[in-house]
């Protein structure tokens, strides 16, 4: 076991370290930001003085060094266009993200769960074709679109829900259904596949033969042995949705990690693409390996 | 393949036919909406009524025919600068099939290569590849094309380039783990007893036997690609104009929603199709490159 967690944490050092020397090689691909920054009437010492302070003037594996030292201090520079540090903004946007997707993913099991089951217990009757038709749809449909239709249904022809904003309630419904939308279909893939195995094994068949009803079958005793791959899979999905927040938020206009990164790309504003990037990665990196040690504990077979 | 591998797979099909009753039709809609979208890719310019960037100010924002306003002259309606949706769309498909099919066979290609050299060399090759995959894989899609993009810039090259970037390591992971059991088959060994050099047993026999997995891979990757694309030009950062993009278009319609609905709904279902359409012939094509994995 304790082989297993070393050889995993290893492995998720070095996808970390090869994110940061690819951002960094990214940034230095595209060239001296200098002229970005200062205003074109800067003088040559002006410019000479910046490329000074951001250590633009030393070699290229030296950059990296410094590059390197400073993101462990959580130190991205300073943003380009708010003159402030990278990092505080990047921060201010995580909290909106995290809270996004949270939502998202108690509204998805909450759909995803009990529409598997059903077409578990119903296999190949009318009630699971309805259910493929809404996890195929759900994997077809783009998220972005999705949010702009919920939009005129709900926030333009029946202004029931606003359509931007954040910070009350009634601003999470739109953005973290749409959300919600795709994770739900996948989980309920997921859990009729796997129920269905549970349902035809041995033990199930046994219970029936005892005389158990179908609901305390299903409630007590295949849904726990379906859970594990479940639970997996969630842990799995919520990096998942981190990724699917970044469209999302660009249509609801939420101040989240995505639209900062979005925003920062049409800017320009490198250290804050690099601060975003990299933080969400490191948090994806992070569920990832944690899932798969909880994953490795649970059930000792998964360690190979 | 062997007639004896024929007659096995033929008994799993049929298997497989009986479990899950709606396979064993071909996806009839779904291929002609294919077959449609490839049309209006290569002969676009010929079946559309007007050019992808033709404006006509005095129907700017007309509704789509059957509507009050609208007129038989623009079918799906026009956008703030009387450019017709329907020609769009066409022009918008174009786009899409290039920036997909480019995208999965280079990364498909390379992918398979590597994992190729992966599988069958082993040691320090496997290990600098798999590892690299297994980086490539442990973060979200957008996220990777998003970094990409940032260094990169837009513009269809740059996204097809993107793209390519964030799909070559499922294939290189697929065929790593093909090559490995691939290479424990007794043809194999066989070949090698007989004296055929390592490189041409790579070559003329692994290989052959780990193609049709990528392809279905390939298959169902299609649909991916094009929700990505769109994604990336609906976040402003994927094609540009005056290239037209069913993505660019949600993102120029979004500004007109209260208005004018056609702009938003018209390219989001036609993604929607697509992607549903390309997805259940890759499903289906799967199953008749490589029965197995459908069980």
């Amino acid at each position: 076991m304790s082989v297993f967690v070393l050889k995993r944490l290893g492995q998720a050092v070095v996808t970390l370290l090869l994110m940061t020397f690819m951002i960094f090689g990214l940034a230095r691909l595209t060239g001296d930001p200098t002229p970005l920054v200062l205003p074109a009437e800067a003088t040559e010492a002006d410019r000479n003085f910046f490329r000074e302070q951001y250590g633009l003037d030393r070699s290229l594996p030296e950059q990296y060094v410094i590059f390197l030292r400073n993101v462990t201090h959580g130190d991205f520079g300073i943003s380009f266009r708010y003159r402030k540090p990278a990092m505080e903004i990047v921060a201010t946007a995580m909290r909106p993200t995290l809270e996004l997707s949270a939502m998202a993913m108690v509204i998805s099991i909450l759909i995803g769960l009990p529409l598997g089951i059903l077409a578990a217990m119903y296999r190949g009757r009318w009630i699971d074709r309805l259910v493929d038709l809404y996890s195929n749809i759900g994997q077809a449909v783009p998220t972005f679109w999705l949010g702009l239709m919920l939009i005129i249904a709900f926030a333009i022809t029946w202004p029931i829900f606003p359509s931007t904003g954040y910070g009350s309630p009634m601003n999470f419904v739109l953005p973290s259904v749409t959300l919600a939308f795709f994770t739900s279909s996948s989980i309920t893939r997921l859990t009729r596949a796997n129920m269905e195995d549970v349902l035809r094994s041995d033990f199930v068949h046994m219970e029936r033969v005892l005389g158990l009803s179908q609901f305390r079958i299903v409630a007590k005793h295949a849904l726990r042995n379906a859970s594990l791959p479940i639970v997996t899979y969630l842990g799995l999905q919520f990096g998942l949705l981190l990724g699917g927040a970044i469209v999302t938020e660009r249509v609801f206009a939420w101040p989240g990690i995505g639209q900062t990164i979005v925003d920062a790309i049409l800017n320009r504003d490198y250290p804050i693409v690099q601060a975003a990037v990299l933080t969400t990665a490191l948090f994806f990196i992070l569920i990832n390996t944690v899932v798969d040690i909880l994953c490795a504990a649970l059930d000792p077979r998964v360690q190979r | 393949m062997t007639a004896l591998s024929r007659a096995a797979s033929g008994r799993v099909a049929s298997l497989l036919m009986r479990s899950r009753p709606w396979l064993r039709n071909k996806p009839v809609m779904a291929l002609v909406f294919c077959s449609l979208l490839i049309i209006a890719a290569v002969f676009g310019d010929m079946i559309a009524p007007y050019g992808v960037t033709e404006p006509d100010f005095a129907a700017s924002l007309s509704p789509p025919f059957w509507m009050q306003d609208g007129s038989n002259a623009h079918l799906l309606g026009t956008d703030q600068l009387g450019r017709d949706v329907f020609s769009r769309l066409i022009g918008g498909a174009r786009i899409s099939l290039i920036t997909a099919t480019a995208a999965i066979f280079v990364a498909g290609t390379l992918g398979a290569l590597l994992g190729l050299i992966a599988g069958y060399f082993g040691s320090i090759p496997e290990a600098v590849i798999m590892r690299l995959a297994d980086a490539f894989l442990a973060l979200p899609f957008i996220l990777m094309a998003l970094a990409l993009v940032a260094a990169l810039g837009s513009g269809l090259g740059n996204i097809i380039l993107v793209m390519i970037f964030a799909n070559w390591a499922r294939y290189a992971r697929l065929v790593h783990s093909e090559v490995l059991s691939i290479k424990q088959r007794d043809f194999v060994t066989l070949a090698r007893i007989a004296g055929v050099s390592r490189m041409r047993i790579a070559v003329r026999h692994v290989f052959p036997n780990a193609i049709n997995s990528v392809a279905a891979l390939a298959a169902l990757d299609f649909g991916r690609a094009i929700i990505l694309e769109s994604s990336l030009s609906f976040l402003g950062l994927g094609i540009q104009p005056p290239d037209v993009s069913w993505g660019s278009m949600l993102a120029d319609g979004k500004s007109e929603m209260q208005f004018a609905w056609w702009l938003t709904v018209w390219p989001g279902l036609t993604i929607l199709a697509a992607v549903l359409s390309f997805n259940a012939v890759g499903e289906w094509l799967k199953g008749e490159l490589d029965p197995r994995s459908m069980l």
